[in-house]
């Protein structure tokens, strides 16, 4: 049986991400309407004992060149696994590594690609994706003719536990000369640890570019010292420097799961919604009745966020 | 160094977005265009880029609504040059791969030590500029980038891995990146600053044939998310609205107010 779908490992160091799981849930769907195997890419050095979930065959890439990560050359190891599977369907995430990589092996493949997406479904032997688009206000719907389609899926959007139940699958291991990769990784760094743990809090005030500059921070931080709880903060304001990154939730910040996230000044772009979207219940105020956050808050409110934390912080 | 660095326009996402009549695109005649801001961090690397080790910052992007605006911004800011490329409908929607092919195109003829991108747009739905444009032109690249440091005949950079974690490798240079934060926040030109750049600055037009990109996604319909119900709203005045928040803190036991 050939291979239909090929998921992609994102493990770069420590354990495989929930997103992996997530990927072969929904691969063995996909495998099985298309009538193949669903097989995983593993790129690394000494990769050992990892779980493969639920897949019928593992393409095992165990390179020097991949002890430490470097995206042209995981690109290449990549390749030559999509080479030796000949998938119909290529499933990463729009996260670590298929952020990275995805839109380069589809361009080198001459494959088509939809990133961003939140559902992967066929109709006959045409996938069909369904990606966020415009930070979560549209949604398109979008049909991929041709082999492999390469599918970048946001992190969440499917459940990870069928993907976890497996066997044994089949280990191909594959060679790869990648010399020529033009890229060595040098190292990867886990986070620093620091004095505000972001993770820990039961209640969170999260800041978002609402907020408008780095002066009207002290508001916010008045209600945070009011509350005696951390301030978080959304990509925008760390990336002016406003805050720390410590303070950051998000895909490349913190995973965050506090019993209530007040949002201010938050639009939800999926990048942060992949951030706190576990938590027990969301309470957003942004004066844009549209902001894809009201869609993943419990609570929601228009008022400004300049007329409500005052009078919320003269409540505590 | 000499660096290039790609931008472009995007919607503005501030605003109400529809889509238009066959309802595979947004209505692109009402929407107000600006640029990328992750291209603005690109841009902003790339300056300080320069400011440290020499070299030149030439800022290409696609002829599209209001894009003079922002490459004379960029000449403000101190790009030495800027150009754009015309051959290409200037008020469609352009594909990711079309837009890194037709870049790629007018490249090869550049010969840039690096070239810096933003890391993401919000329509990209076929993939992102800087892996497609390496892709294309051969050259390694990395996305995600948060450091970058010349050394020698290579960069070193930094990428973000999510959750806090970042991995740093070299790469041979020319170089492809997709810039996810500056060194610092996008610097900022102010309007008489660039009113002198348009009087100063010439920007160069380039026509691109239209680049083969192969098989790309079709998009069936465009369509605002369907409510899942959502937030249960809370009305009133800013003190009302406080008050219920109040109580539902208070509800968790998170406050004793």
């Amino acid at each position: 049986m050939s291979v239909a779908v090929l998921v992609v490992s994102e493990r770069v160091v420590g354990e495989v991400p929930d997103v992996t799981f997530e990927l072969l849930g929904k691969g063995r769907e996909i495998a099985s309407a298309l009538g193949g195997e669903l097989a995983i890419a593993v790129l690394g050095h000494q990769v050992g004992e990892l779980p493969f979930g639920a897949a019928d065959v593992a393409y095992v890439v165990d390179d020097p060149a991949l002890a430490n990560y470097a995206a042209s050359a995981v690109e290449a190891a990549l390749a030559a696994v999509v080479e030796a599977a000949s998938p119909k369907v290529v499933l990463m995430s729009t996260g670590t590594v298929g952020l990275d990589l995805a839109a380069s092996l589809a361009a080198r493949l001459g494959a088509p690609m939809a990133s961003y997406a939140v559902d992967v479904a066929t109709e006959g032997d045409t996938v069909v994706a369904t990606s966020q688009l415009y930070g979560g206000k549209l949604l398109a719907e979008v049909a991929l003719e041709g082999s492999p389609a390469v599918v970048s899926v946001i992190p969440g959007s499917f459940a990870a536990d069928a993907g976890r139940v497996g066997g044994a699958p089949r280990i191909e291991t594959i060679a790869v000369s990648l010399d020529g990769a033009g890229a060595r990784g040098e190292g990867v760094r886990e986070p620093e640890a620091s004095g505000v743990d972001i993770t820990a809090a039961d209640l969170l005030v999260s800041v978002g570019r609402g907020i408008g500059s780095k002066e009207n921070l002290e508001l916010v931080q008045e209600l945070a010292d009011a509350l005696k709880v951390p301030l978080a903060a959304s990509r925008p304001i760390i990336d002016q420097g406003w805050l720390p990154k410590p303070h950051q939730v998000g895909k490349s910040g913190k995973k965050v799961k506090p019993q209530v996230y007040l949002a201010l000044g938050i639009s939800g772009a999926p990048e942060h919604l992949e951030g706190m979207r576990s938590a027990g219940t969301i309470i957003a105020c942004n004066t844009d009745p549209k902001a894809p956050i009201f869609e993943v808050a419990h609570y929601g409110t228009t008022v400004d966020l300049f007329d409500l934390v005052p009078e919320l912080t003269e409540r505590l | 160094m000499d660096i290039v660095v790609v931008v472009r326009q995007l919607a503005d996402l501030v605003e109400e977005l529809e889509v238009n009549d066959e309802g595979t695109d947004i209505d692109r005649d009402f929407v107000k265009f600006v640029a990328n801001e992750w291209d603005e961090a690109a841009l902003e690397e790339a300056l300080c880029l320069k400011e440290a080790v020499g070299g030149t910052v030439t800022v290409v992007a696609l002829d599209e609504p209001d894009v003079d605006q922002t490459l004379y911004a960029a000449a403000a800011k101190g790009a030495d040059r800027v150009v754009k490329l015309t051959g290409h409908d200037p008020d469609g929607w352009v594909r990711t791969r079309e837009r890194a092919a037709r870049v790629a195109t007018w490249l090869r003829d550049q010969h840039p030590d690096v070239v810096l991108t933003g890391v993401q747009a919000a329509d990209d739905l076929d993939g992102q500029m800087a892996g497609v444009v390496a892709a294309y032109l051969g050259w390694p690249h990395a996305a995600v980038v948060v450091v970058v440091e010349p050394a020698g005949n290579e960069l070193t950079v930094t990428q973000e891995l999510g959750g806090g974690t970042v991995a740093t490798s070299t790469l041979a240079m020319p170089a492809v990146l997709g810039i996810q934060a500056a060194r610092q926040a996008p610097r900022y030109a102010p309007i008489s600053r660039i009113r002198q750049a348009q009087q100063s600055t010439t920007i160069e037009e380039v026509e691109i044939d239209e680049p083969a990109i192969g098989a790309v996604a079709s998009v069936r319909r465009l369509f605002p998310p369907p409510s899942r119900g959502g937030a249960e709203m809370l009305e009133g005045s800013a003190a009302e609205v406080a008050d219920k928040i109040v109580e539902i803190l208070r509800a968790r036991g998170l406050v004793r107010a």
